[in-house]
């Protein structure tokens, strides 16, 4: 599904490599996560996938389903099926909640030629979800982001995922700042997507969230590249050994 | 003889007036008779006493004064009837209009209508005694301190009509003036006189193009208890240039909401002068606009606190784009006897490109020591994380920037709806009118025609009246079984004449024997 493939990346006003020839391949229907010390470039990953500003790709390449992802505008990867969940959701004080997902979600529509939905089935699909996140009707009320807490951002971004329906999904250290119930709540509600057609790109930190979110891959991403790859069990020895035997191993 | 030597000072100053009496040699008042008049005579005195302004006087700053005097004005391009946009045309409202600066019965409303006491400025000076004669000229002329507001004189001068509105009730239909223009160098000069009479009510709807120069005056007198709402969208035609001002005075608990939508135009400078003269009343200045490339828009408020326990709203938004041009001079000023007043003055505008501006002067003066006055003024463009956050969820670039503009508005919109605006349906109309304005001008860009807010709280003014009936039978009705029962001496008395349009009647029925209770000093404020 999401092929990329010796991508190079540096930032845009500054001399300074960021990626260096990272490749990783997600097939549909399977969940990868990545984990790595800070400053490898795993939210700058998460950036160039999704398009913005500031980045410059000097080398290499990021197809979803074989379409060129960087050279299409964020809003075109969206409606291409790619969806990033935020490490730091942005508050945008006047704009209602509601008008802002119901725009998102028909605006994908109308991007790939489906029929807009009406503002009564709309409702009806938001409550719906809403209710299993926990989200009650205040919070949809709104504006987007303003004066929520860190796990009601996080659920929020969840809410987003879940009316969009993206093919493939990266969640940005989706744990971070979340309360064990409320990481609980945000990984049920990833897993209640998770499908056949459907791909995950979970970053993390920590593999408390793996255990919720149960990868099938786990990559270790250094220097900005992944130096090494495996199963569920290597996020285990790096949250009991942490990176270093890793990084020795890699450099030799 | 030898006159003494001049100081460069009063030499430019005698230079100012010698040149405005050769400008104004030409001017002929318009033809009147009685008391208008002798206002127009006095208006001019005060003019030539004053001077024409300038570019170099303080308060005209940021905008140069000489494009709005020159003669004959500049043409301006008639935008077709098609371009026209309704903007109040779904509200029931009375209607005068008023073409090329000339009231046109023909297509206007019928002027009788109950609470309301209608006449045209050109018929009233005929009349030897008119109510309006203690206003017309008198509050511009108070307005002319501190700060001299020339423009507002040659108004009173030069005015060829105007509408002349005695408010004696609760008036829920808007009156709303229509200003439609046939030639491209029409000039409109239109001295509007309302008087709301204690415990009156109206809504008052200002929209058009109007004329290729606009110069128009609203002096308000609001007596105790009335509220005037007053909402405007200045004409839409991009090459006119205008120049408005606002002089309202309110009493005790009088209420003034003065809301502006601007779309275009190439120079327009709204000025307002405001004095809250009575305890708890309240003064609310709003404005949006929208500007373009040859685009300058100044809002310049002064607000007066003279009495206690008053509240003043400034709020000003102004989007620019290609090298558009905004203004805010803004003055909240305290004297020592207004404690416990509640001012807020803010001005804010998003700069769509490095080449627009933004020029901003607020100002506090504060003599009271028991105030809440804050203010703010920033200048901005679209936050790049707002504008990816919104694309990354597959909303395009210009449905984006359009959210995000109108989120920027919306505290300047919400000014219009609030505890006493009645008519919610005058914001839906006048946001809707702002998007169409837009997409008819040619000048415009494509993003800029995105912004056509949707528009749908209708319904809401309709619930809104509801609403506010129930609650009244509600609320009366234990407030004078209260009376009833405990004579004029308790709090609930105070809560009933509070709320009560008959309230002034009753103040001056009873201020006159009432020495209850003691520690009420001011017997026209409370018992």
């Amino acid at each position: 599904m999401l092929n990329i493939n010796n991508l190079h990346v540096k930032l845009e006003n500054e001399d300074k490599a960021i990626l260096k020839g990272l490749s990783l391949d997600i097939e549909a229907g399977s969940v990868h996560a990545i984990m790595g010390p800070n400053g490898s470039g795993k939210s700058t990953l998460s950036y160039v996938l999704s398009g913005r500003d500031g980045y410059e790709v000097t080398q290499g390449t990021a197809t979803l389903d074989g379409e060129d992802l960087l050279d299409l505008d964020p809003e075109e990867r969206a409606a291409a099926g790619l969806f990033l969940a935020f490490q730091y959701p942005v508050e945008i004080p006047g704009v209602g909640n509601m008008t802002f997902l119901r725009t998102a979600v028909n605006a994908q529509r109308k991007a790939r030629g489906e029929a807009e939905l009406s503002a009564g089935e709309f409702l009806k699909i938001v409550r719906a979800k809403a209710k299993d996140l926990k989200i009650d009707a205040d919070m949809l009320k709104r504006p987007v982001n303003v004066g929520f807490s860190g796990g009601e951002k996080k659920r929020n971004e969840i809410l987003q995922m879940a009316m969009l329906e993206p093919r493939m999904c990266i969640l940005d250290e989706t744990d971070s700042g979340l309360d064990v119930d409320a990481m609980k709540l945000v990984s049920d509600g990833v897993n209640a997507l998770r499908s056949e057609g459907r791909s995950f790109l979970v970053i993390t930190h920590y593999q408390r969230l793996l255990d919720h979110i149960k990868p099938d891959f786990v990559h270790i991403l250094a220097g900005g590249r992944i130096i090494k790859t495996g199963g569920p069990e290597l996020a285990v020895e790096v949250e009991t050994n942490g990176y270093a035997d890793i990084l020795a191993e890699a450099a030799l | 003889m030898s006159t003494p030597a001049k100081s460069p000072r009063a030499a430019r100053f005698a230079a100012r007036l010698e040149a405005t009496a050769e400008q104004l040699a030409s001017v002929e008042l318009p033809a009147s008779a009685g008391w208008l008049k002798r206002a127009r005579a006095a208006a001019m005195d005060r003019l030539r006493g004053m001077g024409l302004p300038e570019k170099r006087d303080e308060y005209w700053r940021y905008t140069d004064p000489s494009r709005f005097i020159v003669n004959p004005a500049q043409p301006a391009a008639v935008l077709s009837v098609d371009d026209e946009s309704p903007v109040f045309d779904t509200i029931d409202r009375l209607k005068l209009v008023f073409v090329d600066g000339v009231f046109d019965a023909a297509a206007s409303d019928d002027l009788s209508t109950e609470g309301l006491e209608i006449s045209r400025l050109a018929d009233a000076g005929q009349a030897d005694i008119h109510w309006a004669q203690d206003l017309y000229g008198v509050l511009e002329a108070k307005g002319q301190a501190p700060v001299a507001r020339p423009m507002a004189a040659l108004n009173s001068a030069t005015a060829t009509d105007g509408v002349l509105i005695r408010v004696t009730g609760r008036v829920q239909r808007p009156v709303s003036l229509v200003y439609h223009r046939s030639q491209p160098d029409a000039e409109m000069i239109l001295h509007h006189v309302i008087r709301v009479e204690a415990g009156g009510e109206m809504t008052l709807l200002e929209n058009g193009a109007g004329a290729a120069r606009v110069s128009t005056v609203l002096e308000a007198d609001i007596a105790d208890g009335g509220t005037l709402h007053h909402v405007r969208a200045i004409g839409r035609d991009h090459e006119r240039t205008g120049i408005t001002h606002i002089f309202a005075q309110l009493g005790t608990e009088a209420h003034f909401k003065s809301f502006t939508l601007t779309a275009n135009g190439r120079l327009v400078r709204n000025e307002a002068m405001i004095w809250l003269l009575g305890r708890g009343g309240s003064a609310h200045v709003a404005g949006a606009a929208m500007g373009d490339g040859a685009f300058h828009h100044d809002d310049t408020v002064y607000i007066v606190h003279s009495a206690p326990d008053c509240e003043s709203r400034q709020v000003f938004k102004k989007v620019l784009h290609n090298g558009a041009v905004g203004v805010f001079q803004g003055k909240i000023l305290v004297e020592q006897i207004a404690q416990l007043t509640d001012g807020y003055q803010i001005s804010q505008a998003l700069l769509m490109d490095d080449r627009s501006q933004f020029l901003a002067k607020p100002e506090l003066e504060i003599y009271a020591d028991d105030v809440k006055c804050s203010h703010g003024s920033t200048s901005g463009e679209l936050d790049p994380g707002h504008l990816f956050y919104l694309r990354s969820r597959g909303i395009s670039e210009s449905e984006a920037k359009r959210l995000l503009i109108l989120s920027f508005l919306s505290q300047a919109l919400d000014e219009m709806r609030g505890r006493i605006w009645p008519t919610t349906c005058g914001i839906a109309c006048t946001v809707g009118w702002f998007g169409t304005a837009a997409k008819r001008c040619q000048s415009h860009e494509t993003w800029f025609a995105a912004t056509a807010p949707r528009v749908w709280w209708c319904a809401a003014s309709i619930m809104d009246r509801a609403v506010r009936r129930v609650f009244w039978c509600i609320w009366s009705l234990p407030a004078a079984c209260s009376l009833w029962r405990n004579g004029r001496r308790l709090p609930a008395m105070r809560i009933w004449t509070t709320a009560n349009p008959l309230r002034p009647a009753c103040l001056a029925r009873c201020s006159a024997s009432c020495s209850w209770p003691p520690w009420c000093s001011t017997p026209s404020v409370g018992f």
